[in-house]
């Protein structure tokens, strides 16, 4: 019977052991990696951390992971990606493995702000070298390689660009009624207003997850300040209580007039559904919506169009992926051979038609895209580039949270002084760089 | 029916106490090996319940709001800053409306579920498990399909428009508040979006209460019925006089126990409605979850968390105290 008893309390002590020497690792920030026992075997894992999981995207990452076997067969590739739309759920588990000092090789992030949090807080190394090495400063437009820059060093590699300010409609729906795609704010308005008399939703938008509204206040934004201001805005420079911010909250709260009532119980995809199917004739959002339309048998140009948004013409609010090196990662040569391939034409050229966004390199092979990817691809190389709030650019993650909860506020309160000092108190908390 | 197997943990808290009430003077090498193989979950729990708990309301009390760890103390800055929060506001005003209805219509609910299964029917074993099967399903697919029926435009409203009604309910989209008027920053009120969230979860626990009910109803001696029946009382009264005076143990645990996880109520808000419309159907888990892990501002998230406790605490402490005081007596 004692005996029994020894031997149970031994292993439990034994297995008390066990937890909290699991546990010991994550008050350690430095890298260890023997504590995780894989160190001194032959093939060296590459943990590729990404929110993507399902469609294009996922398509997209496994044709890189094929041509980077091919080319590093000494290299093992550890597929990290985390579901969630737009890497909610990804972005907490990487927050927490970077918390607890056990990052992966590389890790999926949006250029700007949200790049930036990893920079400032030290736990990214520099790629001056890879840049220089593979040419990158030609191939790269300058604005977005300072959007992955602090201090004259740069810490990731751009791999794809999506575009933030596409208004797309259901071409059928604008014949009925005959309206073209607006290219200013008023006429914008009026068609708005002619849809709303025939009884059809003019603009669907989805916010249960509160990136379309964010998406759409923020392009009203821009379309009234222009560029110029609009990134100065970002950078802090211009305070919120500019009456130009005010103007464009009060176009915004103008627009929400023409849209659909069950907005808060639909997500992004389930608002262009509204566009696919005919029942509403507008919808903003980015141009991985283009992806959504295609995924369900709808042909371009003929049954979904696209456009700027109303006023923005000449803007390209870019949303770019990039990957980036963490400190203390435990396979440095192998993160690099992979930022290697992201950051080169071929791994680019392959990666982008299939993820439907197109390349940051400006020398891609254009016959590989379709037509609305050949149109962007264009735009981005004449247009002003702006970052997207909504999306991470271009503010940090603290701020972004706040500004969404104050829109969230907006839309139920219509209050838009509050709306204002809500949106000063955010950038008090949490300054704009 | 003083202890209810469900709460396990508790149960075991009351249990230690009559340890020490029956000390022999003798040492005894028995005692001694059940005491050291308590000792590893004792550890267990010291370190991963109670010493998270003190570290969770450390760090509220610092200016940890970014990636980058900084543990210089703010004073009661974060609760301030929570507390004048438009979405903790009403998040706070949510929670009190989530709690109060969804443990009355769950007691109700549950109450008249045992009371019909008790009836001696025949197969009753087949719809106490259909009342309890909900319980058995996890609170995200409930928030999924509750969703979905309850979508304005494509769930159950569809039978509403084909039976006439040109005007059916938003459900989770409603803004409406009801009665609204203004404290601190937000409306004050039940918003009536929060019913549709409501219905889902009352779906899903009130065969739990009925559960607990039934087995209260199964514990009433049949003498004090007989003697009820005997002196003239009619079938209501005496459920009334007699019956449910003697359900008060297990309402006082089926109240314990929803108000702890109508608290903790996560995953069905998060699958079924989201924050919602201006935050009409956010609680502070949601809020707790997008300021910890989305804005990496971890002192905020965690005076969210510690608020959440303390809450909490208010209800579990006056439990815990009054069954260790009969427990001794």
């Amino acid at each position: 019977m004692k005996k029994k008893y020894l031997s149970l309390a031994g292993g439990a002590v034994l297995a008390l052991g066990v937890v909290t020497a699991c546990g010991a690792p994550s008050n350690n920030t430095g890298s260890n990696a023997s504590s995780s026992g894989s160190a001194s075997t032959t093939t060296h894992q590459v943990e590729i951390f990404s929110w993507w999981t399902a469609g294009g995207e996922a398509n997209g990452l496994n044709a890189l992971i094929k041509t980077f076997n091919k080319e590093y067969p000494q290299e093992k590739i550890v597929n990290e990606a985390v579901a969630g739309g737009g890497g909610s759920n990804a972005k907490a588990v990487l927050a927490s493995r970077m918390q607890a000092g056990d990052p992966p090789e590389t890790f999926q992030v949006h250029a700007g702000q949200e790049l930036m949090a990893w920079v400032n807080a030290g736990k990214m190394q520099p790629l001056d070298n890879l840049y220089k090495s593979m040419g990158l400063n030609k191939v790269i437009p300058a604005a977005i390689i300072n959007d992955l820059s602090k201090n004259g060093h740069v810490y990731a590699v751009p791999v794809d660009v999506g575009r933030g300010n596409v208004l797309w409609y259901n071409p059928a729906v604008l014949k009925k009624y005959h309206l073209t795609a607006p290219t200013t704010m008023s006429q914008f308005i009026s068609e708005l207003k002619t849809l709303k008399s025939k009884g059809v939703t003019p603009l669907a938008y989805g916010d249960k997850d509160q990136l379309g509204s964010v998406m759409l206040w923020e392009n009203v934004l821009l379309a009234t300040m222009g560029p110029q201001n609009y990134d100065k805005l970002w950078q802090g420079k211009i305070s919120f209580n500019n009456p130009q911010v005010k103007q464009a909250t009060n176009t915004f709260l103008e627009l929400l007039q023409y849209t659909n009532s069950n907005h808060s119980a639909l997500t992004w995809d389930e608002a262009d559904q509204m566009v696919a199917d005919g029942s509403a004739a507008f919808n903003l959002m980015g141009d991985w919506a283009k992806a959504y339309f295609q995924s369900k048998g709808l042909k371009e140009g003929s049954q979904f169009g696209w456009t700027a948004f109303p006023g923005t013409n000449n803007d390209f609010e870019y949303v770019i992926d990039s990957f980036g090196l963490p400190k203390g990662a435990k396979n440095p040569t192998g993160a690099m051979d992979f930022l290697k391939l992201v950051a080169s034409k071929q791994g680019q050229d392959e990666f982008n038609p299939l993820k439907g966004s197109i390349p940051p390199r400006t020398d891609a092979n254009m016959s590989l895209f379709d037509t609305y990817s050949k149109e962007a691809m264009s735009d981005f190389k004449k247009d002003s580039l702006v970052p997207s709030l909504a999306n991470g650019e271009a503010a940090n993650p603290a701020f972004e949270t706040a500004a969404t909860q104050a829109v969230t506020m907006l839309i139920s309160t219509k209050n838009v002084n509050e709306f204002i000092s809500a949106l000063n108190t955010a950038a008090e908390e949490n300054p704009l760089s | 029916m003083e202890k209810t197997p469900v709460l396990a943990s508790q149960s075991a808290t009351i249990a230690k106490p009559s340890v020490a009430y029956h000390k022999k003077k003798k040492f005894s090498w028995d005692k001694m090996w059940s005491f050291l193989t308590l000792v590893p979950s004792l550890a267990a729990v010291l370190i991963f319940v109670y010493g998270f708990l003190g570290w969770t309301g450390y760090v509220s009390f610092t200016k940890w709001n970014s990636i980058l760890p900084d543990y210089q103390l703010w004073g009661f800055k974060n609760y301030q800053i929570l507390f004048q929060d438009y979405r903790f506001q009403s998040d706070l005003r949510n929670l009190l409306f989530f709690t109060v209805f969804f443990i009355l219509a769950c007691m109700v609910v549950g109450l008249f579920l045992a009371i019909l299964v008790d009836q001696k029917i025949k197969g009753e074993n087949i719809f106490r498990n259909i009342f309890l099967f909900p319980m058995a399903l996890s609170f995200i697919v409930t928030g999924v399909v509750w969703q979905w029926l309850l979508n304005p435009k494509t769930g159950v409203n569809l039978i509403f428009e084909a039976l006439g009604a040109s005007h059916p309910p938003a459900w989770y989209t409603s803004t409406r508040i009801v009665p609204s008027f203004h404290v601190g920053q937000i409306q004050f009120g039940l918003p009536i979006a929060m019913i549709a969230v409501l219905i889902a979860s009352v779906w899903q626990m009130s065969g739990f209460a009925m559960a607990l009910y039934l087995s209260g109803l199964r514990a009433v001696p049949e003498e004090i019925k007989e003697a009820a029946h005997v002196d003239g009382a009619n079938g209501w009264k005496t459920f009334w006089r007699i019956i449910f005076p003697q359900l008060r143990p297990v309402t006082v645990t089926v109240v314990i126990i929803l108000v702890q996880s109508s608290m903790k109520t996560f995953d069905l808000v998060y699958a079924m409605t989201g924050p919602g419309n201006g935050y009409v159907t956010d609680l502070p888990s949601l809020d707790m979850f997008t300021t910890t892990f989305q804005a990496n501002q971890y002192a905020q998230g965690s005076a969210i968390a510690i608020v959440m406790f303390v809450l909490m605490m208010i209800f579990v402490i006056p439990y815990l105290w009054n069954s260790l005081r009969k427990e001794g007596q």
